[in-house]
């Protein structure tokens, strides 16, 4: 079992090809009346460049999973996106028209869900959903729709995919159904493929196999991906870089190692700690320390940093603290005016660097 | 449901269930403030019809045939020279007090036993069901019209025929919602706490079942109304020359160029009480689907 | 599936059975001596023993429902006293009418319904929303007699545009003179294709596969058409099958209104002859049609909708 867990099948140095691909910029997303708005997004700034790996990180009512999907702006009623900014390839997506939206989500972004068995519609057969979208969005005939659809299943790792082109969703295991998803996605080549939780709902083993197929389209494809996920363990596995959010706001961003290393920010290295190493039994008297409290309810106004409460490097400044991302390492930023852990201590990371160790090696699966 | 707090006193027990009704609301919205108001001006106007209605109902007037409505007959007269507007308060009274009785009567009746098949199950649940299931399967009016063929036609045969039919609709609704509040924590509990079933069922399960009956109740109300109308409409509900809103409208039909108003207005007041009651409905329901957080 | 379709074709000859019972039960429980009844109070004592003796009144009970079963389903109905005809002659003539009306009144609903759904539906508690909820609040309290009555004064008397009453056959017949009828039914009938539709389509645009659809640039038109309609009728469909019964309630009263010989009519007409024959004849062959329709419809949505037919497997 090698160390080499992270990044599979990435490029040695991240590619000249820096420029952001997706820009997010003070992204506030709302819902309820005008006048007494509660926003599950306050304020939300990141980026994927092109090609790269962003994993999303948060626990459950950050707004993860909100945020990504603004970018395809798919916001249900009555939510709305009230302000902020997102660009994706330099373009201005929220002044999108109808059809010039549907053509960037048809063609250029991909969205993988979390639940792969209410994701997929249960009165058509798998086939037919894939083949459809070749056919609407790509102008294939049906016959090379067909075609290329048997295709694609095969390469997200469908056995026998002509036959599997006549099932229905409700017939294939969780596994297939995301598999099938994810060939949905990214049948049309999008430049940015958004999971949102994509293995949440999958057994372990399943899991990795999942990531490793993700790692392997986006090395074929060059596709950058925004990974969303609540473990970091996921995260760990195919990421090139991570953002950590909570409460709305984002609270650190970095390059994967630096986070799991060195995390600045006392929320990133709370989680951190959470993650029981594998081995815990076997080591003895490791125990988990569990962040005390609650993360914050929707309509609750907290002033400064929003983590202060919960936070034990908390101080009187932090009431006032804006919670604007400060340079703290190469490309490594994060949102703490405390900085607790700026003279580099290792310090708890350790649990994380083990838990990181165990994780299995995707390097054979992704090999295939 | 309001099923976590404790409810000691029934009267704590019926301000709960008042409040539940409307999603947390004690004051219902405005539609079901207009429906009350409708329904409740119709329904006092007719109660009242003997001390407001401004002519007998079946005084004749050949010298005033066929007059339209005028400040002195507000819907006009029939061909006999009947003052519409005073037969309509008289018809609807009696419209109203049958209706009433053949909605509310088969109720609690249906749901007790749709109830009781749903907690039992087995034989009892699969007789009754196939006992509904045939009273449901004859469309309603058709149902009815054989039983006022046995009895022949007037008002006894819809004050029979209908609550035959209409009990297995409660039933059938009791039923089925019993068959999942019968898994739920509190009605586990009362086998636990070694209730007997009676109290099972009356006390605990049959208050719930009540909700979703009500709910139902009113749209069954407005049916059967619109029965009675159109049976009577057809002779074989209230005979003439008895005031009934369909009676009415029958004889108005021959005169519906010429006359217009005989068969128009009494129509009119039917369907202002149907809405009124349609929104009523509509709030309890909207309630219940809100749950309390909008 | 196929336990499944067994089970329901059970079941539906269960209910058979007792609509069967029930219907027989109508000329036993006229109180009095239903024959006299039907031959009216001129009838001599010798008329009416000859005819209860015809009718076979005189047999055991059992036995009568024996033959009451075997002559239902080998189509013998026997001849109708009132109307000195064969019963099957009679519903044969008048079959017609009484079937395209329900069958034009369902299209008119439909037509009427399922757009307004649609429209409801995009924009839940939109103005159009609330509009459409407000039309068919008042559609539900309108009788459906006076809603045809209406209609004639309006259409028919006022504007002559069609017939008020009578009936011809033919497309051109039909087309005249059947569509204020099957005007009012439909009318009625859209109110509940609307609600019911309309709360499934709701359901439907709230999963994840049609936010699915819609990230993989499917045009609104084919989301809506095509994924989230596919789903949503199977619901409609089981409310049109319950509401048949409502429909052929619905042509008793229109055949009256509008003078059209059909079932309808002629079910009336012997309530007041006290024809019971006919009236155990005609309340059986309705309540038997509700019976199979609601089975061809459990077997269509078993066939359409593929979650049934594995998991009833």
């Amino acid at each position: 079992m090698s160390v080499n867990t992270v990044v599979e099948g990435a490029p040695a140095t991240p590619v000249a090809a820096n420029a952001p691909l997706l820009e997010i910029e003070r992204l506030r997303v709302e819902f309820g009346p005008a006048d007494a708005p509660l926003a599950a997004v306050k304020d939300v700034t990141l980026s994927v460049a092109k090609g790269e790996v962003l994993g999303l990180i948060g626990e459950s009512g950050s707004g993860k999973s909100l945020t990504c999907r603004s970018a395809l702006r798919l916001i249900h009623q009555p939510g709305r996106i009230a302000s902020g900014s997102i660009r994706f390839d330099g373009r201005d997506v929220l002044g999108l028209s109808g059809s010039e939206l549907r053509a960037m989500r048809a063609r250029e972004m991909g969205m993988v869900f979390q639940d792969p068995f209410s994701s997929l519609n249960p009165v058509f057969r798998v086939g037919e959903q894939v083949a459809e979208t070749l056919r609407v969005n790509l102008g294939m005939s049906k016959k090379a729709a067909r075609a290329e659809t048997v295709g694609l299943l095969g390469n997200v790792g469908i056995p026998e995919p002509e036959r599997r082109y006549l099932s229905y969703p409700h017939e294939l295991s969780g596994g297939m159904r995301q598999r099938i998803m994810i060939a949905l996605a990214t049948a049309p080549k999008p430049r940015l493929l958004i999971a949102d939780e994509p293995t949440t709902a999958l057994d372990v083993t399943t899991q990795a196999q999942i990531l490793a197929l993700l790692a392997r389209l986006r090395s074929e494809n060059g596709m950058a991906v925004l990974l969303v996920s609540h473990d970091f363990g996921v995260i760990a596995q195919v990421c090139d870089r991570v953002a950590v959010m909570y409460g709305g706001h984002i609270v650190e961003t970095g390059p994967v190692e630096a986070m799991y290393s060195a995390p600045q920010h006392p929320y990133t290295r709370a989680l951190l700690e959470s993650v029981p190493a594998l081995d815990a039994a076997v080591r003895g008297s490791e125990r988990r320390t569990a962040i005390p409290g609650q993360p914050p309810e929707l309509s609750e106004q907290i002033a400064g940093c929003v983590f202060a409460p919960r936070c034990r490097f908390a101080q009187e400044s932090c009431k006032s603290a804006s919670m604007r991302l400060e340079q703290v390492g190469e490309a490594h930023a994060s949102a703490c005016p405390v900085r607790p852990f700026a003279d580099g201590r290792a310090g708890a990371g350790g649990a994380a660097a083990t838990a990181v160790r165990v994780v299995p090696d995707v390097a054979e699966e992704a090999g295939r | 449901m309001s099923a976590t707090v404790p409810a000691t006193t029934p009267a704590a027990r019926r301000r709960i269930g008042l409040r539940g009704l409307f999603a947390g609301r004690t004051r219902p919205p405005l539609p079901v403030l207009i429906g009350i108001g409708i329904v409740g001006v119709i329904a006092l106007a007719s109660l009242l019809a003997p001390l407001i209605a401004p002519y007998p109902p079946d005084k004749l007037d050949f010298l005033n045939q066929l007059q339209a409505p005028s400040f002195s007959h507000l819907m006009g007269t029939d061909d006999a020279g009947r003052d519409v507007f005073s037969r309509t308060l008289y018809g609807m009274r009696v419209d109203l007090g049958i209706v009433l009785l053949v909605t509310y009567v088969p109720m609690p009746l249906g749901v007790l036993i749709g109830a009781v098949a749903g907690y039992f199950g087995g034989i009892v649940d699969t007789v009754v069901s196939r006992v509904a299931d045939t009273m449901i399967a004859f469309p309603f009016i058709v149902l009815v019209i054989a039983i006022i063929a046995i009895v022949g036609p007037g008002l006894t045969g819809v004050l029979i025929g209908v609550p035959i039919a209409a009990w297995a609709l409660y039933a059938r609704l009791a039923r089925s919602e019993m068959l999942v509040m019968r898994e739920q924590q509190f009605m586990l509990a009362t086998t636990a706490l070694g209730y007997t079933k009676r109290r099972a069922i009356l006390r605990h399960a049959v208050p719930n079942l009540m909700r979703s009956s009500l709910i139902y109740s009113t749209v069954d109300l407005v049916v059967n109304l619109l029965l009675l109308a159109g049976l009577s409409y057809l002779g074989l509900g209230q005979q003439p020359p008895g005031a009934e809103l369909g009676t009415i409208i029958a004889g108005g039909q021959a005169y519906l160029l010429s006359a217009w108003w005989i068969a128009t207005l009494p129509g009119l007041v039917l369907v202002a009480f149907g809405v009124g009651v349609g929104l009523i409905g509509d709030g309890l329901s909207d309630g219940r689907m809100r749950g309390g957080a909008s | 599936m196929l336990p499944y379709l067994l089970r329901r074709l059970a079941q539906s000859l269960v209910v058979l059975f007792g609509l069967a019972v029930v219907t027989f039960l109508i000329i036993h429980l006229v109180p009095g001596d239903p024959v006299q009844q039907m031959l009216g109070a001129r009838a001599t004592p010798h008329t009416v023993a000859t005819v209860r003796l015809q009718l076979g009144l005189d047999r055991p009970l059992l036995a009568q429902f024996g033959s009451f079963v075997g002559d239902t389903v080998t189509g013998r109905f026997g001849d109708s006293i009132t109307q000195s005809a064969p019963v099957g002659q009679l519903i044969g003539q008048r079959i017609a009418p009484s079937a395209l009306l329900i069958a034009y009144g369902m299209l008119i609903a439909l037509v009427i319904g399922v757009p307004l759904a649609i429209v409801a539906a995009l924009r839940p508690n939109g103005f159009a929303d609330n509009l459409i909820r407000v039309a068919t609040t008042f559609s539900f309290a309108m009788p459906t007699f006076w809603l045809g009555l209406m209609l004639a004064l309006l259409l028919g008397l006022e504007l002559h545009v069609f017939p008020v009453s009578g009936y011809s056959g033919g497309i051109g017949g039909v087309l005249r003179t059947l569509t204020l009828p099957a005007l009012t039914l439909g009318l009625s009938l859209s109110a509940i294709v609307v609600r019911t539709l309309r709360s499934s389509l709701l359901e439907v645009l709230q999963t994840e596969y049609i936010d699915a659809a819609r990230a993989r640039g499917l045009s609104e038109r084919r989301v809506i058409g095509k994924h989230a309609m596919r789903n949503a009728v199977m619901g409609t469909i089981t409310v049109l099958s319950v509401n048949l019964g409502f429909l052929i309630g619905g042509t008793v009263v229109i055949e009256s209104v509008f003078q059209i010989p059909g079932l309808g009519s002629l079910l009336v007409q012997s309530v007041e002859h006290r024809d019971y024959q006919l009236v155990q004849t005609l309340a059986l062959l309705a309540g038997a049609t509700v019976v199979l329709v609601s089975l061809a419809t459990d077997f269509l949505q078993a066939a359409i909708d593929p979650r049934i037919r594995l998991a009833s497997a």
